[in-house]
Protein backbone atom coordinates (compact mmCIF):
# COMPACT_ATOMS: atom_id res chain seq x y z
CA UNK A 1 0.00 0.00 0.00
CA UNK A 2 1.47 3.11 -1.03
CA UNK A 3 0.61 6.66 0.22
CA UNK A 4 -1.48 8.64 -2.71
CA UNK A 5 -1.20 12.39 -3.07
CA UNK A 6 -4.75 13.67 -4.25
CA UNK A 7 -3.90 16.91 -4.84
CA UNK A 8 -1.29 15.77 -6.90
CA UNK A 9 -3.61 13.59 -8.87
CA UNK A 10 -6.57 16.70 -9.08
CA UNK A 11 -3.43 18.55 -10.21
CA UNK A 12 -4.14 21.35 -7.59
CA UNK A 13 -2.18 23.18 -4.65
CA UNK A 14 -2.98 22.57 -0.95
CA UNK A 15 -3.98 25.76 -0.45
CA UNK A 16 -6.97 24.75 -3.07
CA UNK A 17 -10.42 26.38 -1.71
CA UNK A 18 -13.56 23.48 -2.16
CA UNK A 19 -14.36 25.81 -5.56
CA UNK A 20 -11.21 24.89 -6.69
CA UNK A 21 -11.27 21.39 -6.29
CA UNK A 22 -14.61 21.20 -8.14
CA UNK A 23 -12.95 22.70 -10.94
CA UNK A 24 -10.33 20.28 -10.94
CA UNK A 25 -12.36 17.35 -10.43
CA UNK A 26 -14.86 18.15 -13.12
CA UNK A 27 -12.01 19.25 -15.15
CA UNK A 28 -10.47 15.56 -15.34
CA UNK A 29 -13.79 14.18 -14.72
CA UNK A 30 -14.59 14.82 -18.31
CA UNK A 31 -11.31 13.95 -19.63
CA UNK A 32 -11.57 10.01 -17.92
CA UNK A 33 -15.36 9.81 -17.10
CA UNK A 34 -15.89 5.86 -18.28
CA UNK A 35 -19.24 7.47 -19.66
CA UNK A 36 -17.06 9.14 -22.83
CA UNK A 37 -14.18 6.42 -22.46
CA UNK A 38 -16.17 3.43 -23.35
CA UNK A 39 -14.47 -0.10 -23.20
CA UNK A 40 -10.90 2.09 -22.06
CA UNK A 41 -9.89 0.61 -18.75
CA UNK A 42 -7.14 3.12 -18.69
CA UNK A 43 -9.40 5.96 -17.92
CA UNK A 44 -10.87 3.89 -15.61
CA UNK A 45 -8.34 3.29 -13.89
CA UNK A 46 -7.59 7.05 -13.84
CA UNK A 47 -10.94 7.84 -13.64
CA UNK A 48 -11.03 6.00 -10.04
CA UNK A 49 -8.31 8.14 -8.79
CA UNK A 50 -9.72 11.21 -9.58
CA UNK A 51 -12.90 9.87 -8.10
CA UNK A 52 -11.34 9.14 -5.30
CA UNK A 53 -9.01 11.78 -4.57
CA UNK A 54 -12.20 13.93 -4.94
CA UNK A 55 -13.75 11.85 -2.89
CA UNK A 56 -11.21 13.15 0.54
CA UNK A 57 -10.63 16.33 -0.63
CA UNK A 58 -14.68 17.81 -1.31
CA UNK A 59 -14.68 16.46 2.40
CA UNK A 60 -14.05 18.93 4.64
CA UNK A 61 -13.63 16.12 7.59
CA UNK A 62 -11.93 13.53 5.52
CA UNK A 63 -9.65 16.72 4.36
CA UNK A 64 -8.47 17.49 7.46
CA UNK A 65 -7.64 13.60 8.34
CA UNK A 66 -5.78 13.68 5.22
CA UNK A 67 -3.78 17.40 5.63
CA UNK A 68 -3.41 15.94 9.24
CA UNK A 69 -2.09 12.55 8.97
CA UNK A 70 -0.88 12.65 5.24
CA UNK A 71 1.92 9.89 4.93
CA UNK A 72 1.44 9.06 8.30
CA UNK A 73 -1.96 7.29 7.68
CA UNK A 74 -0.43 3.91 8.86
CA UNK A 75 -0.91 5.51 12.31
CA UNK A 76 -3.81 8.01 11.55
CA UNK A 77 -6.54 5.06 13.87
CA UNK A 78 -4.07 5.02 16.49
CA UNK A 79 -4.13 8.60 16.80
CA UNK A 80 -7.62 9.02 16.76
CA UNK A 81 -7.88 6.75 19.90
CA UNK A 82 -5.42 8.53 21.37
CA UNK A 83 -7.69 11.82 20.60
CA UNK A 84 -10.53 9.98 22.14
CA UNK A 85 -9.46 8.69 24.93
CA UNK A 86 -8.22 12.45 26.06
CA UNK A 87 -12.38 13.52 25.70
CA UNK A 88 -12.12 14.80 21.96
CA UNK A 89 -14.46 13.99 19.38
CA UNK A 90 -13.57 12.29 16.79
CA UNK A 91 -15.08 13.01 12.35
CA UNK A 92 -18.11 10.67 12.39
CA UNK A 93 -17.11 8.28 9.42
CA UNK A 94 -19.48 7.61 6.47
CA UNK A 95 -20.50 4.51 4.94
CA UNK A 96 -22.26 3.86 1.58
CA UNK A 97 -21.69 4.56 -1.68
CA UNK A 98 -21.00 7.84 -3.79
CA UNK A 99 -23.95 8.49 -6.58
CA UNK A 100 -21.51 7.52 -9.40
CA UNK A 101 -21.62 3.92 -10.51
CA UNK A 102 -18.25 3.62 -11.02
CA UNK A 103 -17.19 4.68 -7.81
CA UNK A 104 -17.24 1.24 -5.67
CA UNK A 105 -13.20 0.57 -6.48
CA UNK A 106 -10.97 2.50 -3.98
CA UNK A 107 -7.55 2.03 -3.09
CA UNK A 108 -6.27 -0.09 -0.24
CA UNK A 109 -4.78 3.37 0.76
CA UNK A 110 -8.59 4.91 1.08
CA UNK A 111 -10.23 1.97 2.47
CA UNK A 112 -7.21 1.75 5.39
CA UNK A 113 -7.99 5.48 5.84
CA UNK A 114 -11.51 6.23 5.36
CA UNK A 115 -13.05 2.27 5.64
CA UNK A 116 -14.67 2.66 2.23
CA UNK A 117 -16.45 4.42 -0.03
CA UNK A 118 -18.72 7.74 0.90
CA UNK A 119 -21.26 9.58 0.09
CA UNK A 120 -20.72 12.91 -1.75
CA UNK A 121 -23.14 12.83 -4.42
CA UNK A 122 -27.24 14.66 -4.44
CA UNK A 123 -28.31 11.89 -1.82
CA UNK A 124 -27.36 9.04 0.00
CA UNK A 125 -30.53 7.27 -0.23
CA UNK A 126 -30.46 7.75 -4.65
CA UNK A 127 -31.31 4.61 -6.23
CA UNK A 128 -28.35 3.54 -8.38
CA UNK A 129 -27.83 0.71 -11.65
CA UNK A 130 -24.72 -1.29 -10.41
CA UNK A 131 -21.47 -1.01 -11.79
CA UNK A 132 -21.48 -2.72 -15.47
CA UNK A 133 -19.28 -6.00 -15.62
CA UNK A 134 -17.28 -6.35 -18.65
CA UNK A 135 -15.41 -9.91 -19.12
CA UNK A 136 -13.57 -11.69 -22.06
CA UNK A 137 -14.61 -15.42 -23.39
CA UNK A 138 -11.62 -17.15 -25.56
CA UNK A 139 -13.42 -19.69 -28.33
CA UNK A 140 -12.33 -21.96 -30.68
CA UNK A 141 -13.74 -21.68 -34.12
CA UNK A 142 -15.51 -24.87 -34.08
CA UNK A 143 -16.67 -24.06 -30.28
CA UNK A 144 -18.31 -20.65 -32.25
CA UNK A 145 -19.37 -23.24 -35.05
CA UNK A 146 -22.20 -24.86 -32.65
CA UNK A 147 -24.46 -22.92 -30.13
CA UNK A 148 -24.01 -24.21 -26.97
CA UNK A 149 -24.48 -23.25 -23.39
CA UNK A 150 -21.03 -22.24 -21.26
CA UNK A 151 -21.03 -21.99 -17.23
CA UNK A 152 -19.31 -18.59 -16.64
CA UNK A 153 -17.56 -17.72 -13.20
CA UNK A 154 -18.18 -13.45 -13.04
CA UNK A 155 -16.83 -12.38 -9.55
CA UNK A 156 -17.44 -15.59 -8.03
CA UNK A 157 -21.22 -15.85 -9.48
CA UNK A 158 -21.32 -19.03 -11.57
CA UNK A 159 -23.57 -17.79 -14.84
CA UNK A 160 -24.52 -20.32 -17.05
CA UNK A 161 -25.29 -18.62 -20.58
CA UNK A 162 -26.45 -19.86 -23.90
CA UNK A 163 -23.36 -18.98 -26.58
CA UNK A 164 -25.34 -18.38 -30.08
CA UNK A 165 -23.62 -20.25 -33.11
CA UNK A 166 -21.89 -17.66 -35.34
CA UNK A 167 -21.02 -15.37 -33.07
CA UNK A 168 -17.93 -13.22 -34.32
CA UNK A 169 -14.28 -12.38 -33.04
CA UNK A 170 -14.61 -9.32 -30.96
CA UNK A 171 -18.76 -9.27 -30.37
CA UNK A 172 -19.99 -8.07 -27.60
CA UNK A 173 -22.91 -9.78 -25.74
CA UNK A 174 -25.24 -8.00 -23.08
CA UNK A 175 -26.27 -10.38 -19.82
CA UNK A 176 -28.73 -8.10 -18.43
CA UNK A 177 -28.76 -8.03 -14.57
CA UNK A 178 -25.55 -9.80 -14.03
CA UNK A 179 -23.48 -6.88 -13.50
CA UNK A 180 -22.93 -5.47 -10.07
CA UNK A 181 -25.57 -4.88 -7.69
CA UNK A 182 -27.77 -2.11 -7.07
CA UNK A 183 -27.15 0.50 -5.03
CA UNK A 184 -30.47 1.90 -2.11
CA UNK A 185 -32.61 -0.97 -4.28
CA UNK A 186 -31.12 0.47 -7.59
CA UNK A 187 -31.28 -2.36 -10.64
CA UNK A 188 -28.51 -4.41 -11.14
CA UNK A 189 -25.74 -3.61 -13.59
CA UNK A 190 -25.05 -5.83 -16.86
CA UNK A 191 -22.42 -8.26 -17.91
CA UNK A 192 -21.03 -7.42 -21.25
CA UNK A 193 -18.78 -11.15 -22.69
CA UNK A 194 -16.42 -10.08 -25.49
CA UNK A 195 -15.55 -12.83 -27.54
CA UNK A 196 -12.29 -13.87 -28.59
CA UNK A 197 -11.93 -16.73 -31.23
CA UNK A 198 -8.74 -18.12 -31.79
CA UNK A 199 -7.49 -18.49 -35.70
CA UNK A 200 -7.95 -22.15 -36.55
CA UNK A 201 -5.24 -24.02 -38.08
CA UNK A 202 -7.19 -25.30 -41.05
CA UNK A 203 -9.75 -22.59 -41.70
CA UNK A 204 -9.68 -18.83 -41.77
CA UNK A 205 -13.36 -17.26 -41.43
CA UNK A 206 -14.78 -13.61 -42.84
CA UNK A 207 -18.30 -12.86 -42.07
CA UNK A 208 -19.79 -15.89 -42.61
CA UNK A 209 -17.98 -17.50 -45.32
CA UNK A 210 -15.24 -19.53 -44.30
CA UNK A 211 -11.74 -20.30 -46.25
CA UNK A 212 -9.33 -23.45 -46.39
CA UNK A 213 -6.41 -24.91 -48.63
CA UNK A 214 -7.15 -28.51 -49.94
CA UNK A 215 -3.76 -30.53 -51.41
CA UNK A 216 -4.46 -32.12 -54.26
CA UNK A 217 -2.04 -34.52 -56.21
CA UNK A 218 -1.05 -33.70 -59.52
CA UNK A 219 -2.76 -36.85 -60.96
CA UNK A 220 -6.01 -36.07 -59.55
CA UNK A 221 -5.27 -32.27 -60.73
CA UNK A 222 -4.45 -33.40 -64.29
CA UNK A 223 -7.12 -36.35 -64.54
CA UNK A 224 -9.69 -35.45 -62.30
CA UNK A 225 -11.54 -37.63 -59.63
CA UNK A 226 -13.21 -37.89 -56.32
CA UNK A 227 -11.20 -36.40 -53.13
CA UNK A 228 -12.61 -36.25 -49.31
CA UNK A 229 -12.29 -32.56 -47.87
CA UNK A 230 -13.22 -31.84 -44.24
CA UNK A 231 -15.81 -29.42 -43.27
CA UNK A 232 -16.48 -27.82 -40.25
CA UNK A 233 -19.36 -30.15 -40.03
CA UNK A 234 -18.19 -33.36 -41.64
CA UNK A 235 -16.37 -34.69 -44.34
CA UNK A 236 -17.76 -33.72 -47.96
CA UNK A 237 -16.89 -35.79 -51.40
CA UNK A 238 -16.02 -33.58 -53.84
CA UNK A 239 -15.41 -34.26 -57.39
CA UNK A 240 -12.47 -32.63 -59.26
CA UNK A 241 -12.35 -31.31 -62.77
CA UNK A 242 -9.69 -32.63 -65.04
CA UNK A 243 -6.79 -30.26 -65.79
CA UNK A 244 -7.57 -28.72 -62.06
CA UNK A 245 -5.28 -25.62 -62.04
CA UNK A 246 -2.88 -24.89 -59.14
CA UNK A 247 -4.68 -22.11 -56.65
CA UNK A 248 -8.09 -22.57 -58.89
CA UNK A 249 -11.21 -21.99 -56.11
CA UNK A 250 -14.27 -24.05 -55.87
CA UNK A 251 -17.49 -22.73 -53.80
CA UNK A 252 -19.36 -25.03 -51.46
CA UNK A 253 -22.86 -23.46 -51.01
CA UNK A 254 -24.01 -23.56 -47.36
CA UNK A 255 -20.91 -25.33 -45.89
CA UNK A 256 -19.73 -22.11 -43.93
CA UNK A 257 -20.68 -20.67 -40.79
CA UNK A 258 -24.03 -20.33 -39.37
CA UNK A 259 -25.39 -16.70 -39.43
CA UNK A 260 -25.70 -15.38 -36.27
CA UNK A 261 -29.08 -15.89 -35.07
CA UNK A 262 -30.70 -17.11 -38.11
CA UNK A 263 -31.09 -20.67 -37.54
CA UNK A 264 -30.35 -23.00 -40.49
CA UNK A 265 -28.75 -20.13 -42.53
CA UNK A 266 -25.01 -20.55 -43.36
CA UNK A 267 -22.27 -18.85 -44.91
CA UNK A 268 -20.26 -20.79 -48.23
CA UNK A 269 -16.89 -22.71 -48.04
CA UNK A 270 -14.22 -21.73 -50.40
CA UNK A 271 -11.60 -24.21 -51.11
CA UNK A 272 -8.68 -23.10 -53.31
CA UNK A 273 -6.32 -26.13 -54.80
CA UNK A 274 -2.79 -26.45 -54.13
CA UNK A 275 -1.45 -29.00 -56.12
CA UNK A 276 1.34 -31.05 -54.93
CA UNK A 277 4.27 -32.02 -57.26
CA UNK A 278 5.46 -35.25 -56.60
CA UNK A 279 9.06 -35.90 -55.45
CA UNK A 280 11.24 -38.62 -55.12
CA UNK A 281 10.70 -39.79 -58.39
CA UNK A 282 10.85 -43.62 -59.45
CA UNK A 283 13.44 -44.25 -62.84
CA UNK A 284 9.92 -45.73 -64.35
CA UNK A 285 7.92 -42.16 -63.60
CA UNK A 286 11.10 -39.90 -64.83
CA UNK A 287 11.03 -42.20 -67.87
CA UNK A 288 7.27 -41.35 -68.43
CA UNK A 289 7.15 -37.47 -67.55
CA UNK A 290 10.47 -37.40 -70.01
CA UNK A 291 8.05 -39.60 -72.45
CA UNK A 292 5.49 -37.02 -71.34
CA UNK A 293 7.58 -33.67 -72.18
CA UNK A 294 8.28 -34.92 -76.05
CA UNK A 295 4.54 -35.46 -76.89
CA UNK B 1 -50.85 -1.29 -23.16
CA UNK B 2 -48.69 -3.05 -21.30
CA UNK B 3 -46.65 -0.83 -18.50
CA UNK B 4 -44.47 -3.46 -16.95
CA UNK B 5 -41.42 -2.51 -19.00
CA UNK B 6 -42.13 1.61 -18.25
CA UNK B 7 -41.00 3.35 -15.39
CA UNK B 8 -42.84 6.61 -14.24
CA UNK B 9 -40.46 9.76 -14.66
CA UNK B 10 -41.85 11.14 -11.42
CA UNK B 11 -40.69 8.84 -9.81
CA UNK B 12 -37.37 7.88 -11.37
CA UNK B 13 -37.27 12.07 -10.78
CA UNK B 14 -37.34 11.50 -6.89
CA UNK B 15 -35.17 8.71 -6.58
CA UNK B 16 -32.29 10.67 -8.17
CA UNK B 17 -33.55 13.93 -7.08
CA UNK B 18 -33.56 15.64 -10.34
CA UNK B 19 -36.11 17.93 -11.67
CA UNK B 20 -38.95 16.41 -14.08
CA UNK B 21 -37.65 19.70 -16.58
CA UNK B 22 -34.59 17.77 -17.11
CA UNK B 23 -36.04 15.15 -18.39
CA UNK B 24 -38.39 17.05 -20.40
CA UNK B 25 -35.38 19.09 -21.83
CA UNK B 26 -33.95 15.61 -22.88
CA UNK B 27 -37.13 14.67 -24.63
CA UNK B 28 -37.06 18.17 -26.50
CA UNK B 29 -33.69 17.37 -27.92
CA UNK B 30 -34.39 14.00 -29.32
CA UNK B 31 -32.28 12.15 -26.29
CA UNK B 32 -34.86 10.26 -24.54
CA UNK B 33 -38.44 9.23 -25.62
CA UNK B 34 -40.86 9.72 -23.57
CA UNK B 35 -43.95 7.75 -23.28
CA UNK B 36 -47.36 9.36 -21.97
CA UNK B 37 -49.98 6.84 -20.39
CA UNK B 38 -53.04 8.59 -18.74
CA UNK B 39 -51.38 11.96 -18.34
CA UNK B 40 -48.40 10.16 -16.39
CA UNK B 41 -44.79 10.06 -18.51
CA UNK B 42 -43.07 7.20 -18.61
CA UNK B 43 -39.49 6.31 -19.85
CA UNK B 44 -38.61 2.25 -21.41
CA UNK B 45 -36.77 0.29 -18.88
CA UNK B 46 -34.20 0.25 -22.44
CA UNK B 47 -33.60 3.70 -22.08
CA UNK B 48 -32.63 3.74 -18.28
CA UNK B 49 -29.46 2.98 -18.65
CA UNK B 50 -29.00 6.39 -21.16
CA UNK B 51 -30.77 8.42 -19.05
CA UNK B 52 -28.47 7.81 -16.11
CA UNK B 53 -25.40 8.50 -18.35
CA UNK B 54 -27.32 11.87 -19.31
CA UNK B 55 -27.89 12.47 -15.48
CA UNK B 56 -24.27 12.11 -14.78
CA UNK B 57 -23.36 13.98 -17.21
CA UNK B 58 -25.60 16.89 -16.36
CA UNK B 59 -25.53 16.54 -12.58
CA UNK B 60 -21.85 15.11 -11.61
CA UNK B 61 -20.20 16.59 -14.72
CA UNK B 62 -21.76 19.59 -15.19
CA UNK B 63 -21.85 19.02 -19.19
CA UNK B 64 -24.98 21.24 -20.35
CA UNK B 65 -27.87 19.97 -22.49
CA UNK B 66 -26.25 20.94 -25.93
CA UNK B 67 -22.98 18.90 -24.70
CA UNK B 68 -24.73 15.99 -23.94
CA UNK B 69 -26.22 15.67 -27.44
CA UNK B 70 -22.56 16.21 -28.60
CA UNK B 71 -21.20 13.82 -26.82
CA UNK B 72 -24.14 11.46 -27.63
CA UNK B 73 -23.04 11.92 -31.00
CA UNK B 74 -19.81 11.50 -30.89
CA UNK B 75 -20.38 8.25 -28.72
CA UNK B 76 -22.57 7.03 -31.25
CA UNK B 77 -19.51 7.50 -34.14
CA UNK B 78 -16.92 6.01 -31.63
CA UNK B 79 -19.11 2.59 -31.28
CA UNK B 80 -19.61 2.63 -35.00
CA UNK B 81 -15.92 3.09 -35.85
CA UNK B 82 -14.97 -0.06 -33.31
CA UNK B 83 -17.52 -2.05 -34.80
CA UNK B 84 -15.84 -0.84 -38.01
CA UNK B 85 -12.30 -2.30 -36.20
CA UNK B 86 -13.27 -4.94 -35.08
CA UNK B 87 -14.64 -6.25 -38.79
CA UNK B 88 -11.19 -5.21 -40.31
CA UNK B 89 -9.12 -6.54 -37.65
CA UNK B 90 -11.28 -9.64 -38.82
CA UNK B 91 -10.34 -9.79 -41.99
CA UNK B 92 -6.80 -8.84 -41.43
CA UNK B 93 -6.75 -12.54 -39.94
CA UNK B 94 -7.45 -13.70 -43.06
CA UNK B 95 -3.82 -12.40 -44.16
CA UNK B 96 -2.09 -14.02 -40.90
CA UNK B 97 0.36 -16.81 -41.55
CA UNK B 98 -1.27 -20.11 -39.08
CA UNK B 99 1.00 -22.12 -36.97
CA UNK B 100 2.99 -23.58 -39.96
CA UNK B 101 3.46 -20.34 -41.62
CA UNK B 102 1.43 -20.43 -44.59
CA UNK B 103 -1.39 -18.05 -45.66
Amino acid sequence: MTFIDYYKVLGIEKTATPADIKNAYRKLARKYHPDLNPNDKDAKANFQQINEANAVLSDPEKRKKYDQYGKDWQHADEFEKAKQTQGQTSGQRSTGYSETQFEGNFSDFFESMFGGATSTGRSGQVKYRGEDYNAELHLNLIDAYNSHKQTLTVNGENIRITIPAGIENGQTIKIAGHGGQGINGGPNGDLYITFLIANDPKFKRLDNNLYTKVDLDLYTAVLGGEITIDTLNGKVKLNVKPETQNGSKIKLKNKGFPVYKNEGQFGDLYITYVIKIPTNLTDKQRTLFIELSKL
Amino acid sequence: MQTENLIAIEEFCANHNIEISFISTLEQTGLIEIITIEETWFIDVSQLQYLEKFVRFYYELGINIEGIETITHLLQRINGLQDEITALKNRLRLYEPNEYGEL
